[in-house]
């Protein structure tokens, strides 16, 4: 028995099922009747071209680092959390809350305590879905989907009701105080030159690179880490071990909800400085997408949160530059997301063979 | 040991005697039940083969109409597979299979189904939210409305209530029915379908003793009408009870078929235990100190409510071991389970005179591996291992809270993990001995050997060990006996459990046998007769037992 080697199953399939992705919709772009080269390079150019396109991009993956962080920490222990997006609505509530309740002196003491704000809210709307399945076998699909519904009716209420400032007609709450901004890539020494003052990436992004460290350690060198796979490898096992289910759904799906919670240190504090409606924009849902094709590791998490970035803000300005329709980034998105994800096993299986099959004629040769 | 000797051999005697009165037992029941016509079954030379294991070699067999034959064996003889293949599940690689006189190819359940067979599967095939009614006609429905199948159903329910006793309620759903219930309406879908040979897989596995009688009855009926009944069991006293002729499997052959009315539970015992060559462990005289574990009145149930241990008593001392032996399926698992702490119970367990708790925070797997329970399950694949985990990683699994295995408050010490675990590899003779292999590419042997290594370095006051040496190669067998018996030698309580009789005798010091969820004898391995434990497998008392020295019998005296 030979295995495939690690490159082929961590970088080239991933790639190929994206270069598949990018020929059909190369193709359907031609349908249309536009040029598909052109809009490649006008995605390119409009998501790296320039430090403008850099920081969109960045700013994007910020978020989707986060909620496929999420996905993956849950997904380790089984379980399958579809509720990032509720779970980032809340968190941006738990954020507003904490920025709005204190006149905040400095951003980085801000920041600490939006980040416990967000990930406790995140967390607690996680939670219920958890204690659901743990406890009574409610399943946490079922359950974490419907929660991302309740938790856009609380936020709308929240907001309308609650939150609004008195004659706003807006359902949004009031800006945050200037000293809770973030500093953006604008203002950091040495590369903010480049940076123009409008771009949305901030600090936020270094916060979910050691997010992503963190995740590692927790996933791969901590005693929970070690309980959160085996449980999700084999239960039965598990339970020789002593390892208490209940606790290890709980523990992960309560990281998995404070991870997608603190996304919202990056759209809600760091970028539009006032909680809006559906603040969340479905980075919940792509992060589903960004585990999966990042084989739910932090590091792949983190390359494919780049490449996502890189789809939303190149996208973005394929439809500014081109008569493509917008609604075509989200066919080339899905199809992505649909090649990476739901159709990695296609190409897998023969590719490993073909691996296998070639492992096994060296060895004989 | 001439005495044994001497009894040998008259056994080979009557088993060759036996295997050659086969057929004209089958005759025999024949010209019995029905003056005329072919036999309603007849199996010619039927071979099965799962990679190298031989599960069914050469195996014929003839069941007459409107007779009862039972298939009897051990766990792993091959009954299942063989009716397997009658139903179409399986393909035979040779033989046929002749269905009332005709050569009829049945290459899935459909096919098995059109030829008049049906079958009642252990594990029930039903569905659970729906009533009796449209179970019974599932996958029978006529045309595309089920209104006319289901009062079609209804009258032809009625009518098979009254002629074979078979009351159920056809509004009832199958989850607000009784276990016993539930297998009736397997019978009426069964005979639904127009079967008239009925499979009986293991049937009174999970009926209460009054509930097998009721079924016991209802063969009768269905026997008289003229049905078939292949009935696969492992239980003598069923055997003896309601069949008319028998065969015997063992490893994969049938070792005889014989008319029941002709032969004894004892010679049936003899028949599948079989007498194999003892295996060779050396062993020195166990020198037992003190109690270690006891346990009293132990009672487990299982998810559908069914008992599965039915009041335990045993007691192992240090430096002891007791070999758990019984048909799988009787209570060992369950009782491994409990020890571990994986299972609720009730009942009270001691280790070194301390209460264990049975129930609540403090009875997981955790909590007993601190009370100095080590525990290689009986089944390293679901259990024992994590199969995606490296070595190293499976090395401590279960034991991973240890402090010793903590680099500091945070994370875990890998890198030191990894060294113990070469080294613990080493004196295991694990191989490849390479800790970040995967515990998927180790064979069999070498995974247990993982497994034993980890439980028996922490040094257990009470180690528990189930089916050792199951789908482990012969070199292997030999060394973890041999860390067994060193174990035991330094002092620790051991409780075996092994279907394999051959693995009981050459470890153990004294043996429990389980049946049906009970021990039906207790005693030292030098008194313990190969007949003797068979008839206690099989969950009878007798003679055999009675001449067994030593031995505490709580099994009935035969009722024959």
């Amino acid at each position: 028995m030979e295995k495939t080697p690690k490159w082929v199953d961590v970088a080239l399939i991933p790639l190929l099922n994206l270069l598949i992705a990018f020929v059909i919709s190369g193709i359907v772009v031609l349908l249309i009747g536009e040029d598909p080269i052109k809009a490649i390079k006008v995605m390119v150019s409009g998501a790296l071209g320039s430090p403008y396109g850099w920081g969109y991009t960045l700013y994007y993956a910020t978020n989707f680092i986060f909620t496929g962080l999420a996905v993956a920490v849950a997904y380790h222990a089984s379980q399958f959390n579809i509720g990032g997006e509720g779970q980032a609505t809340l968190g941006g509530l738990g954020v507003a809350l904490v920025l709005l309740a204190f006149p905040w002196p400095h951003w980085t003491i801000a920041l600490i305590a939006a980040m416990a704000g967000g990930a406790i809210f995140g967390a607690a709307w996680a939670a219920i879905p958890a204690y659901l399945q743990a406890k009574r076998g409610s399943h946490i699909v079922i359950t974490t989907i419907m929660f991302n519904f309740i938790g856009a009716a609380v936020l709308n209420y929240m907001l309308v009701n609650v939150l609004r400032p008195r004659g706003s007609m807006d359902p949004a709450t009031a800006r945050f105080g200037a000293s809770t901004h973030l500093p953006t890539f604008h203002d950091f020494p040495l590369v903010g030159q480049f940076f123009s003052k409008s771009v949305p990436a901030n600090v936020s992004f270094f916060v979910a690179i050691l997010a992503c460290y963190l995740v590692w350690v927790l996933i791969w060198r901590t005693k929970l880490g070690f309980e959160i796979r085996a449980f999700g490898r084999s239960e039965s096992a598990a339970r020789y071990a002593g390892i208490s289910p209940v606790k290890i759904v709980m523990a992960a799906m309560l990281i998995s909800g404070g991870l997608a919670g603190l996304m919202a240190i990056n759209n809600v504090m760091g970028e539009a400085h006032r909680l809006v409606l559906n603040s969340v924009e479905g980075a919940g849902f792509i992060g589903i997408a960004v585990a999966l094709m990042g084989r739910n590791h932090p590091f792949g998490v983190f390359l494919a949160a780049l490449l996502f970035g890189f789809l939303y803000q190149g996208g973005g300005e394929l439809a500014l530059e081109t008569t493509i329709p917008r609604e075509l980034i989200t066919v080339i998105q899905a199809l992505v997301i649909l090649f990476t994800g739901a159709f990695d096993n296609m190409l897998r299986a023969p590719i490993e063979s073909f691996f296998v099959a070639r492992a096994n004629a060296r060895k004989e040769a | 040991m001439s005495t044994t000797e001497s009894n040998n051999a008259g056994r080979q005697a009557t088993a060759a005697l036996a295997t050659e009165n086969a057929s004209d037992a089958a005759e025999a029941a024949h010209a019995a039940a029905t003056p005329t016509g072919a036999p309603a079954i007849e199996l010619k030379g039927i071979s099965k083969a799962f990679g190298t294991v031989q599960a069914n070699k050469d195996i014929s067999i003839r069941v007459m109409p409107g007779t009862i034959h039972g298939i009897i064996g051990e766990n792993g003889a091959g009954k299942s597979t063989l009716m397997s293949i009658l139903y179409g599940f399986y393909k035979a690689d040779a033989g046929e299979i002749w269905i009332k006189g005709k050569h009829t190819h049945i290459p899935d359940s459909q096919a098995a189904i059109s030829a008049g067979i049906g079958m009642v599967f252990q594990h029930f095939k039903l569905v659970q939210n729906f009533t009796v009614l449209e179970n019974i006609i599932l996958g029978a429905e006529d045309g595309a409305l089920l209104r006319p199948s289901l009062s079609k159903a209804r009258k032809e329910l009625k009518r098979l209530a009254e002629e074979y006793e078979l009351n159920v309620d056809p509004d009832e759903k199958i989850e607000e029915l009784s276990v016993g219930h539930q297998q009736r309406v397997e019978i009426l879908k069964a005979l639904y379908r127009q079967a008239d040979i009925l499979i009986l897989d293991e049937p009174t596995g999970v009926l209460t003793p009054a509930e097998a009688d009721h079924l016991f009855r209802i063969l009768d009926f269905l026997r008289k009408e003229g049905k078939t009944i292949i009935l696969i069991t492992h239980k003598l006293r069923e055997i003896m009870e309601i069949t008319d002729t028998v065969s015997v499997m063992r490893r994969g052959e049938m070792t005889a078929t014989v008319k029941t009315a002709e032969t004894s539970p004892e010679q049936l015992a003899e028949l599948m235990v079989g007498r194999k060559v003892l295996l060779n462990v050396d062993k020195t005289p166990a020198q037992p100190g003190k109690t270690v574990l006891e346990v009293e009145n132990l009672r487990v149930k299982d998810e559908d409510g069914i008992e599965r241990l039915k009041g335990i008593n045993l007691e192992i001392r240090a430096g002891e071991i007791l070999g758990i032996a019984g048909v799988a399926g009787n209570g060992q698992s369950e009782l491994l389970e409990i020890l571990g702490g994986f299972a609720k119970g009730t009942g009270h367990i001691r280790i070194n005179g301390e209460e264990i708790d049975l129930t609540g925070k403090h009875s997981d797997g955790q909590s007993r591996r601190r009370r100095g329970i080590s525990h290689v399950p009986e089944d390293r694949h679901s259990l024992g291992l994590i199969l995606d985990f490296a070595a190293w990683e499976n090395m401590v699994f279960g034991y991973h809270s240890d402090p010793a295995y903590q680099k500091n408050r945070f994370v875990m010490d890998n890198a030191g993990i990894v060294a113990h675990t070469a080294e613990a590899m080493e004196r295991f003779d694990v191989r490849p001995p390479i800790p970040t292999l995967p515990a998927k590419s180790f064979s069999g042997g070498n995974q247990q050997k993982i497994v034993l290594a980890r439980e028996i370095e922490r040094n257990p006051a009470l180690l528990l060990v189930g089916q050792p040496t199951r789908g482990v190669d012969i070199g292997a067998i030999e060394f973890i006996h041999k860390r067994i018996i060193e174990l035991r030698d330094q002092g620790a309580a051991i409780l075996l459990v092994s279907v394999e009789l051959d693995e009981i005798r050459a470890l153990s010091d004294r043996v429990a046998v389980m049946f049906d969820g009970q021990v039906m004898g207790i005693g030292p391995v030098e008194t313990a007769t190969q007949t003797g434990m068979g008839c206690l497998m099989a969950g009878m008392g007798g003679e055999d037992v009675r001449g067994m020295d030593g031995w505490t019998i709580a099994a009935p005296e035969e009722s024959q």
